[in-house]
């Protein structure tokens, strides 16, 4: 299925806008736990050939003084990153959080794979329960937040 | 002077062993998983992410985990790990505005757009102990209401609309590459404001909770205002040279602490506020807000204000003893055998109480 979908990848770019541009997806597997991403993998993943094998490594957070000043180093986190062919030439890469050569792995295929005419499908069948889960926590949070916003209310000084 | 001392390994072997054995404690008692030290001792885990200079919580739980919950000791062990990870490269500057709040809080502005959300805080306990905890009772579900959607904005961007609030000096046009950083480049003072900033983020929280109390007590005196403290969850974004765009790769809790203090004016300047500010991995607002005002204290001499001897003014000071792990190292290597050293020492006295001996007989 994937060596065929690849040979229509050309055909693929040229459709109309997808829902996610790579970028975000990107972005969205790259910050997805891992066992999420376990649970949504295709069962049916095709080969692939290393470009570069997962590698642990930290990038350096910044901020700025004041929030909008001068850039300082806030300290690092951890992540790994990846890059994969498939056998029809599409490249995949991966930045991803944490220390895990299987998410980098899963994520610089997917990555790959997403660019090739099976992308709208798996669209579909993992990027969006990943988008579902980040926007179910992210709802969550504020939810929690609002019920602790506070009401002020002023008393009036010296009535009874 | 230390020398190198051999013998002792069979001794330290069974040290180590017995560490491990009482790392474990009463085996009757279950073992404790990183997994619970991550999600139930969360502040902890905070802290050794900031102090430890590496934002990853597995790790910072399971260094607690391997330090008996000793904090500086487990800060030590995510230091050395950090030396093992090569770094790719820098993010853009993670934009605070945009953060998820989960709470902010100002303490000079009652109605604030965008609200005053307390959030997950010990603020209004009674600090009493809960037994019930003992037992491990289930809390009930936090209560939920309707979010308000809409931004943010910071509280101060308010002031610096109306001039009132002295200006950050214009961002660097996105060149990451310059910003000092002194995990690769020793320290030298003056210390530009950028690598104060990174040196007060991963410092000793207690180092700062003093500091910034001496300046409250009046050392270094410069009243500040919490003008708003904000924690919540930032997407933290790099350019990826083989794409050629960003990706935004992570997302981190943080906590940011701006500060509303005043200043007189000068010739060149009207008579404004100014900002002291925090910024810390994690939910660790005692350490953001004496971060604020402690980077507020070491603005005296940019601000031209009468420094006195106030420790927390004085950069050199604060920066060289504001890292528990040189610290530690340093003071804890007294303890390694100095024995030449001392045998030297005995010597002198010896000699010296000689010759003063010598010295009384001469004189009877």
């Amino acid at each position: 299925m994937y060596l065929s979908s690849c040979l229509e990848q050309l055909k693929a770019q040229t459709m109309t806008a997808e829902p996610f541009a790579r970028r975000d997806w990107m972005g969205l597997i790259a910050r997805a736990p891992l066992t999420l991403l376990d649970a949504h993998w295709p069962d049916d993943a095709p080969a692939f050939t290393w470009l570069r094998a997962p590698e642990m490594g930290a990038m350096m957070v910044q901020g700025r003084a004041g929030a909008v000043g001068a850039a300082f180093n806030l300290g690092e986190v951890t992540v790994t990153r990846a890059s994969v062919r498939l056998g029809c030439g599409t490249v995949g890469h991966a930045l991803v959080q944490g220390r895990s050569p299987r998410k980098a792995e899963r994520a610089a295929l997917l990555d790959a794979l997403l660019q090739t005419a099976s992308g709208a499908a798996l669209q579909t069948r993992v990027l969006a329960p990943l988008q579902d889960a980040e926007r179910h926590q992210s709802e969550g949070r504020a939810r929690r937040a609002a019920a602790t916003k506070v009401d002020f209310f002023t008393l009036v000084r010296g009535e009874a | 002077m230390y020398v190198a001392v051999k013998g002792g390994e069979r001794a330290i072997e069974n040290a180590h062993g017995w560490l491990a054995q009482a790392r474990r404690g009463d085996v009757s008692v279950p073992d404790l998983a990183v997994a619970q030290i991550r999600e139930q001792m969360a502040l902890a885990v905070d802290r050794v992410m900031a102090e430890g200079s590496l934002h990853d919580p597995d790790l910072a739980a399971l260094a607690l985990k391997q330090a008996r919950g000793d904090v500086i000791e487990a800060v030590f062990l995510i230091r050395a790990f950090r030396t093992t990870l090569p770094r790719f490269g820098a993010s853009v500057p993670v934009e605070t505005g945009d953060m998820q709040i989960i709470r902010r809080i100002s303490a000079t502005y009652k109605d604030a757009p965008g609200g005053q959300v307390l959030g997950p805080t010990f603020d209004y306990t009674h600090r009493l102990l809960d037994f019930d905890l003992a037992d491990g009772a289930a809390p009930a579900p936090a209560a939920e209401a309707p979010p308000t959607p809409g931004p943010v904005p910071h509280i101060l961007s308010h002031l610096g609309a109306e001039g009132l609030m002295q200006s950050e000096h214009a961002p660097d046009p996105g060149g990451t590459h310059d910003v000092p950083d002194l995990t690769r480049a020793p320290l030298e003072f003056p210390a530009a404001r950028p690598l104060r900033l990174q040196a007060l983020t991963r410092a000793d929280e207690g180092f700062l909770l003093s500091l910034a109390y001496s300046t409250q007590r009046g050392y270094g005196r410069n009243h500040a205002f919490v003008g708003e403290l904000r924690i919540g969850y930032v997407r933290v974004s790099a350019h990826v040279p083989e794409l050629g765009f960003e990706i935004e790769f992570a997302e981190i809790l943080l906590t940011e602490c701006e500060t509303v203090n005043q200043f007189q004016g000068a010739k060149s300047e009207p008579a404004q506020f100014t900002r002291g500010y925090g910024l810390v991995f994690g939910q660790s607002e005692r350490k953001a807000i004496s971060m604020a005002l402690v980077d507020r204290a070491l603005r005296a001499r940019e601000l031209g204000e009468d420094i006195g001897d106030a420790p927390a003014q004085d950069e050199e000071f604060v920066l060289s003893h504001c890292d528990n792990i040189q610290s530690s190292g340093f003071l804890e290597h007294i303890k390694l055998p100095h024995y030449v050293d001392f045998q030297a020492e005995l010597e002198l006295i010896r000699k010296l109480r000689r010759n003063a001996a010598g010295l009384q007989d001469a004189a009877e």
